[in-house]
Formats: structure tokens, sequence, C-alpha cells
């Protein structure tokens, strides 16, 4: 059944199961094509055999039956359901046109529905790694196709006619000879009663054939909600008879509460509960840090509340976290021989025949992801069923994380995800929902809106790795490198679930470290030990950004040592256009996905290094103050370059005055986003690359609201982004990631040109002040 | 007691004083379309127009309200077709959106003033508006053509 959404849920009323964000339309469910739950679980999600790939080892697989995603109204309305949360990078419109477009539908009648969290029923949901697409293009065309031809059927059934006579043609349903036609409306329910057709009967269409993929003419499906304020996120939750919460937390991670006295709070007007909430017993997962929830009537009176409230914190072992300390802690380790990651050839020997050496470290500091809405969750508990809004990247592990800590079957919770005001990794972490699901629990039920503040974002995030990179090479009489030496000294997303963890996990080499595609003989690929002292988690692109910012700097500063121009240097140091087995390189993640279905191409690496400098026009005449920088990276089964020219003022202000940035990620679903993706992450880039920082002293957060955490501004954002698309046209090959590929060249491409500017190298991150010096 | 007009409708408020208005506008009143982003007026997502002024209704007390008209993204136009609305549609201006109201909210009031704004103008205006997706060049565009200015700041933009 498919409900419309409401703006104020109340006691009387059924929740809604699928949340429609276009509020004001009400779709009914008489006569849909909803149907029973005959989930059609794929063979290959199932069972032992061979190893899996791709979606197929994601959790609970994929699913394409066009009953789960697809619903059709009387009136034609169809209603497609988007399993994945959008956070910007407009999955809602790309999955509803992949499948409109596959049952050629009128996109004037396409509305989205967004899927709760359940995994059984939608397959996976955990939106990150720059997978939506990627998962879910190809089963998704399926689902709609399967619906067009459960139309087409009905439709022939009807007319008594071969279906080989009948088409389905925007929106209707015709038979030629006999120039009948009728809409999809009115066929919906004689198409609901048949049966799905088996999965190898249904004909996708060729690319010549598609309407809305590879297109870019659709507009965003939550344009006219977001610009005129009835956009709902997961901040904008109301219910009847909700009550408000801030929590106060521990200000260092692993601290806790020694005593409070909430006294004074309970005085505050509209105050009407303090809520002990535990701190995690083991590593902190993700499950809340602990502190005082604070209940009130509204947002106000509970900050205010907060405020007057008396804690003493036990700051445990984490007290005297303070990154200066850290960072010598991290040059330490990595100028010390680590674990070997990937080793060819012989290093030393080469290095001490190299005619040149060149060294180099490279410090990358803690970021926030720092989304525009910050954490907010909204739970209520009645009859037994535990029901919670909120605005999440991972529906299904929000809900197991909320029955394991209430102590409940996942069964009895449902977790309705709204619009996400923004994401970047920090929603994957449903530790802000399992504190609403405790206050409501303290409350006896009652719905309560847990509010994270600015403040709370910044000093309780999963931070990004902070991280020391070493480098050190051997180039031959030619310039070129034969030997090269890499350390990557980084606290590892694994300590937050299990504390010992001191190395990065595959996924973190495989960002862009063990599978650097580099032409060099001898070569050692190090991780030393290093331990976490704060919570790190996945920050969009995660640990592309050192290892880019490192790699990409690192040659332009060996093609200085070389005399070379550093475009042509990055070209021959990745050689010539090759196919790379990433198992042969040491890579035994690849992104999850089969490395014969995507190794890894110099070949397109090339090109759109080429293409970036071509944009930017590489190798003009520059003014005195000004540089062109480029840098190339392969990250998500996704090819990415960037060239950017900056100018440095005589005080050392840095303003990018342009960027050029080209994409190759395959065959791309809705170019319009892709485009939207790479400006965005130019802005995020340089924001990175600029200003951005989060230090810790005594173990807490120095930057705690944006006056401090100085992120890109429209000021500061290049005048000129040019996107440069490289989309292959053949639909038959796998698909590239979009959302996270784009930043990591940006912060060294900007470095390269500061160099090229100024000579000055860059080698620390943000760059701030460092050229006023 | 507090008088005031919202999107044209008089309200009166008779609690803490202390509240800023946006937290009355949003838990009291239901116009969630005004975000909270930082709560010390240093994003924006909060603006209003606070007698046709841009204000960020997250240090407006409501103390300060008294007697004055305020308009929030919800009445920015009775039927969402300003011009800055259909300029961040037909460019496809947001990513999560979340900013958006807050943007819109803030180049209305620079339109009102500046109605053919430069480049500089515009900087000078919306920087205190953050967009966490790097929306800016499509920001900067929609403002130019709600002006009337068919200049574009990003190559291609529909292609």
């Amino acid at each position: 059944m498919i409900y419309g959404q409401k703006l104020v849920a109340d006691d009387t009323d059924v929740p809604p199961p699928l949340t429609n964000v276009s509020r004001r339309r009400l779709l009914g469910g008489g006569g849909a094509l909803v149907l029973a739950l005959a989930l059609r679980v794929p063979a290959q999600a199932q069972g032992d055999g061979p190893k899996k790939f791709g979606v197929d080892a994601m959790p609970h697989g994929w699913r394409d039956d066009p009953k789960v995603f697809v619903a059709i109204a009387p009136d034609g309305v169809v209603t497609v359901t988007c399993h994945r949360s959008d956070m910007g990078q407009g999955v809602r419109t790309s999955i509803a046109l992949t499948i409109a477009d596959e049952l050629d539908a009128d996109w004037s009648k396409v509305r989205v529905a967004q899927a709760y969290g359940d995994e059984e029923r939608f397959g996976n949901q955990d939106t990150d790694g720059s997978r939506s697409l990627r998962h879910f293009f190809g089963p998704l065309r399926h689902a709609g196709a399967a619906a067009r031809q459960m139309l087409v059927q009905a439709a022939a059934n009807q007319w008594g006619v071969p279906t080989s006579e009948v088409r389905a043609d925007e929106h209707k349903v015709r038979h030629g000879k006999s120039q009948r036609s009728i809409g999809y409306g009115d066929i919906a329910q004689a198409a609901a009663d048949l049966p799905v057709p088996a999965r190898e009967d249904v004909r996708l269409k060729a690319p010549q054939e598609f309407r809305y993929i590879g297109k870019g003419n659709i507009d965003l499906i939550d344009n006219r909600d977001i610009t005129t304020g009835k956009a709902w996120y997961g901040l904008d939750t109301r219910l009847e008879g909700m009550l408000y919460a801030v929590v106060a937390r521990p200000p260092v991670f692993g601290g806790t509460v020694k005593a409070y006295d909430a006294t004074e709070a309970l005085r505050v007007p509209g105050v009407v509960r303090a809520v002990p909430i535990e701190p995690p017993a083991g590593p902190a997962e993700f499950q809340p840090l602990g502190g005082i929830a604070v209940i009130a009537k509204n947002t106000w009176a509970a900050l205010k509340g907060r405020d007057a409230l008396k804690v003493t914190w036990d700051d445990g072992p984490n007290a005297s976290y303070d990154s200066d300390a850290y960072r010598s802690t991290l040059e330490e380790a990595a100028r010390k021989p680590g674990k070997v990651v990937r080793r060819e050839g012989d290093f030393d020997a080469a290095i001490k025949t190299a005619a040149k050496r060149v060294t180099a470290e490279y410090y990358v500091p803690h970021l926030a992801q720092a989304p525009m809405e910050p954490p907010a969750a909204t739970v209520r508990i009645r009859d037994g069923h535990v029901e919670a809004w909120t605005c999440t990247q991972a529906p299904q592990a929000t809900r197991d994380r909320i029955a394991k800590r209430l102590g409940v079957g996942a069964d009895t919770v449902r977790v309705n995800v709204t619009l996400l005001g923004g994401g970047f990794g920090r929603k994957s972490k449903p530790d802000y929902v399992v504190e609403a699901a405790l206050c409501s629990q303290a409350m006896g039920g009652a719905p309560v809106k847990v509010t994270w503040t600015r403040e709370d974002d910044l000093s309780h995030s999963y931070y990004h790795t902070v991280s020391v990179e070493h480098l050190e090479a051997g180039l031959d009489e030619r310039g070129m490198p034969v030997a090269w030496l890499h350390r990557s000294a980084a606290p590892t997303i694994g300590s937050i679930f299990a504390q010992d963890a001191r190395h990065e996990l595959p996924f973190e080499l495989g960002m862009g470290l063990v599978n650097t595609p580099f032409a060099i003989p001898n070569l050692r690929l190090e991780n030393p030990e290093v331990s976490a002292r704060v919570r790190i988690g996945w920050f969009r692109s995660v640990s592309n950004i050192p290892h880019a910012f490192a790699i990409q700097c690192f040659v332009s500063e060996l093609a200085n040592a070389a005399g070379r121009d550093a475009k042509d240097y990055l070209l021959d140091v990745i050689g010539p256009p090759r196919i790379i087995e990433p198992t042969e390189i040491g890579d035994v993640w690849n992104y999850g996905e089969d490395p014969a279905r995507y190794p890894i191409d110099t070949g397109r690496l090339r090109r759109v290094i080429e293409t970036a400098a071509k944009g930017v026009g590489w190798g003009r005449q520059m003014e005195k103050g000004r540089g062109l920088g480029i840098a190339g990276h392969y990250s998500f089964l996704t090819y990415t370059a960037v060239a950017v020219e900056v100018a440095v003022g005589p005080k050392g202000d840095i303003t990018v005055l342009r960027a050029d940035i080209a994409i190759d990620c395959g065959p791309q679903v809705n170019p319009e986003r892709v485009r939207a993706q790479m400006e965005g992450a130019v802005v995020m880039g340089m924001g990175l690359a600029l200003t951005a920082e989060i230090t810790f002293k005594d173990g807490r957060a120095q930057q705690t609201n944006f006056d401090t955490y100085e992120v890109t501004r429209i000021d500061g954002a290049p005048k000129e982004i040019h996107v440069h698309l490289l989309p292959d046209p053949d639909y038959a090959k796998p698909l590239g990631g979009v959302g996270e590929p784009g930043v990591p060249p940006v912060a060294p491409a900007i470095a390269n040109a500061v160099f090229a500017a100024t000579g000055r190298r860059i080698r620390r991150l943000p760059i701030r002040d460092q050229l006023s010096a | 007691m507090i008088s005031l007009r919202v999107n044209g409708a008089e309200r009166s408020y008779d609690d803490d004083a202390d509240m800023p208005l946006l937290w009355y506008l949003r838990d009291e009143l239901g116009l969630t379309g005004t975000k909270f982003g930082c709560g010390v007026a240093a994003c924006g997502a909060c603006t209003i127009h606070l007698d046709s002024i841009a204000t960020r209704a997250c240090v407006t007390p409501m103390s300060s309200v008294d007697g004055r008209a305020i308009i929030t993204i919800e009445g920015l136009s009775l039927d969402g077709n300003h011009p800055l609305q259909v300029a961040w549609r037909d460019l496809n201006v947001s990513q999560c959106g979340y900013c958006q109201a807050g943007q819109i909210m803030q180049a209305a009031s620079l339109l009102q003033d500046t109605p053919e704004p430069s480049e500089a103008d515009i900087d000078a205006a919306m920087s205190g508006n953050l967009c966490r997706c790097g929306a800016y060049p499509r920001i900067r565009a929609a403002i130019k053509q709600a002006a009337g200015s068919t200049r574009r700041a990003v190559e291609g933009e529909r292609p």
C-alpha cells in the first residue's frame, strides 16, 4: 500500500510506510500495481559458491521485482519506489528516470516514493561508496522493463491479440493493426494480476531507444518542494505530541559522565526530563557516545536546559589527544619501516643506484563531513512498534542498531527515510537515531526528536582520518622514477569496530594506495601502525583524499626535479595505455567489484588528464603570480582529473580562477547530475585544500562551528568550473561511481598550481596562510 | 505579548522572549522551510525577511520582532513561482537542497535592492550562505537568470 505523507502525522493515522516527499499528492492504493510480496531473490545472492562481487556481495544483494519498485494508479500516475537515500546526488531522480525509461512512462506522470529500511524487500540500501547506480542500474532497468511487459501482455490478453502486435508507447499500450490503445492506468490492475515474467524473458531497451537514460533532459524530481520550503528533511519531522531533545555528550571521545545535576535544567520552562544515555561498552561502532539527554517541549527549551545542566565528565583515555603531538607521532611512524602492503622489484637496491633522490612528506588533517543539515532523528514507540523518521544513508543498519539497543526484534522497527540535507558519510552512522530511540523509550514511547547542533556535529563527528604520507623516489638519468616508496600512516576506520585496529583495512589501502597504476619497476608501499584517538569514519572519497594529495603532489615534485612539464611527466609515470588486473598489484578489494569486469585502464586515466589539461589551456603563457596545476586519480572505478588556474596575491592569498574537471565513469545514467556532482566536488575539494581542518587539544575538537571550521563560500568558489564528461555509449559496460571520485584530484591540482605560480611547495593541508609567511 | 505578522498572518507569542525566531517558526508554527544550520548566523540556512530585510532567524530573539513582518520561503510567492524559484528549478541548482531556501531568501533580498547585480554584488550578498554540496556556480547563474541576465557561469549548463 502507498500512502501520501502528511506534514503532521496524528495519533489516529496509519504511519506512512512509504514516504512520498511530494506531500501534496495522495496516491490511492486501490487498483494499483502493488501486489503481494512475491519477492524474487536473485540466485547469485544466496548460498555458497564462487566469490561474490559488486551488489551480489552486499548485504541482501539486489531485487528487481517490478511489484516492489513500480506502482501504477488508475489515473495513470506511476510511483517509483527509491530505496536509496538522496543526500544531494540526485538518486531519487536518477532511479526514477531509469525505471520510467524502461517502462516507457511519460515523465510528467512519474512520482517517487521513498522506501523505508527493509533490505529483504528492496535489496541493499547502504547509500555510500558511490554505489547506487553502479549496483542498481541493471536490476532497476529490469524492474521497469518487466512492468512494461506485464502491461503489454495484459492489453494483448484483453484485446485477444498476440503480444507481438502490441507495443508500449509513452504511457499507453497500442495495437497498430486495430488502432486501439489503452492508458497505463486503465490496464494496470489487469497487469498486476499477471505473473512477473521470468528474468530471461525480459527484454531491455537498446540504448538507441532510451528517452531519459543518458540524456540529461530530466529536472530534479524534488525541485518544487525544495524551492518552496516544502521538502521534508530529517530535522523537519513533526509528530503529534512530539518532544524535543538535545544531548550533552562527553567532550572527549571515550569519556563518561562522572556526576550530573539536572536541577537547574529542569527549572527551565518547557524542560520535561533529563535522561542519561549509556556510552557503548565496547568499540564505538554506530552507538551513541553517551551523556545526558535533555527533553523539552521545544528545541529552544531543550538547548537552554542543556546549558543549565551541570555535568562532571571523566575524560577517559583520550584526554591528552592533541593534533600537534599526534602529527609528530604520525611522522615518526611514517619514517620507520611499516607493514609492506605491496612490493615490486627491489626498492632498496634501486634507490641506491638512482641518479637523483627526492623525499617529501604530506599531511592531511582531520575533517568533518558537516552536512548542512546536522544529524537529526525522531522516534516513537507505540503498541510494541518502534518507528523512526530520519535522514540516514543506511536505513537497514539503523533499524538493526535500534532493535539491538532496545532489545526488540528488527521486525518491530520501521525506519522511514526523509531527504538528507547532505550526508558525505556522516549519516551512514546512526548513533543519533539510537539516541532518539532511547529518549522515546525513556518517555514511555512518546515521539522524541533529537537535534544535533552544529557544535554537536563538529565535536562528535566520525572524523575523516588524519595522515602523514611519506614518499621517497629515485630517478634515473632521464629523470624517470625507478624506485618509489610510499608509507601511509593514518588511523583506520576499522578502529570503530575493533579498538586495537592499527592498520588501514583493504578498503582503505585500495583507495589510491596499493592500486597506484604507475609504471615504476621498483616500488614498495607500506602502512605503519598507528592508533586512533577519536572516532574515524567515512568522509566523501575517504582515503583517496590523502593518498591522491600525496601522490599527485609528489609526481609534480619529481617532474620539477627532472626538469619536465608536470602534465607530460604525469602521463609518462602512468605509462602507456594498458589494462592492469587489480589483484596483481595487491588490491584485493577493488571497491568490491570483479577485477575481471573492472580492471584499471591507464588509457582512460590518461584521457581524463589530457582532457582536463586541454580544457584549462595547459602550457599557455601565464602572467606573474598565476599558475596551472593538474592531478588525475582513479577512484570508485572512475577516472577523474582536475586542472586549475590559480592566482596568488602579494599577501599569499589564493584565488582559484578556473577549474576544469574531466570524468570517465563509464556509461552515464543522468549526465545532468554527473555534471552537478563534479561542480560540487570542485567546491568541496577547494574547501579542504584551502581552509578546512579539525584539530584537537585536550581531546576536544577546536573548531565547533562554521566560523572556525571554514568551508568554501560563494566568493571563494571558482567563477568558472568547466566539467568535461567522457561518457561511454556502450551500456553493456560497467558503471563507475560518481558521488565521490571528483574530490580527490582537486587539492593536489591546487597545490601544484600554487607551486607553478610561486615556486613554493604545499605539503600540508589546508593551505590557509602558509604562503603569507 | 509579542505580536507579529508571518507570511501575512497575524500571530501572537507569549512565551520565552529569548527564543530565536527560527525555533518559533519551526517548532511553534511548523514552517520548517526555514532551516537550522549553525545557530550563530554563520551559514545563512535560516534566512528570512524581517520587514523586507534578509535576516538570520537563528540569532533573532522573539523579543525583537514585536510589531514586525516576517516572510519565510513558504510566503515568498503565492504560487511558488518567484523568478528566483523558477530560475532555481530551470538550472537544477539544488543538490541536497537543504540550504536553498536560505539562499533564495537572501538572493530575493539582493534583487530587491540591486535588480542587476554584478559578480561582486553577488559575492557580497551571498557569501554568508553556505552550501556544502557546492552548488555555488548554479546559484550564481540562477541569480543572473532571475535578474534577466543571460550570462552563465557554468559552461553547458543544460545539455
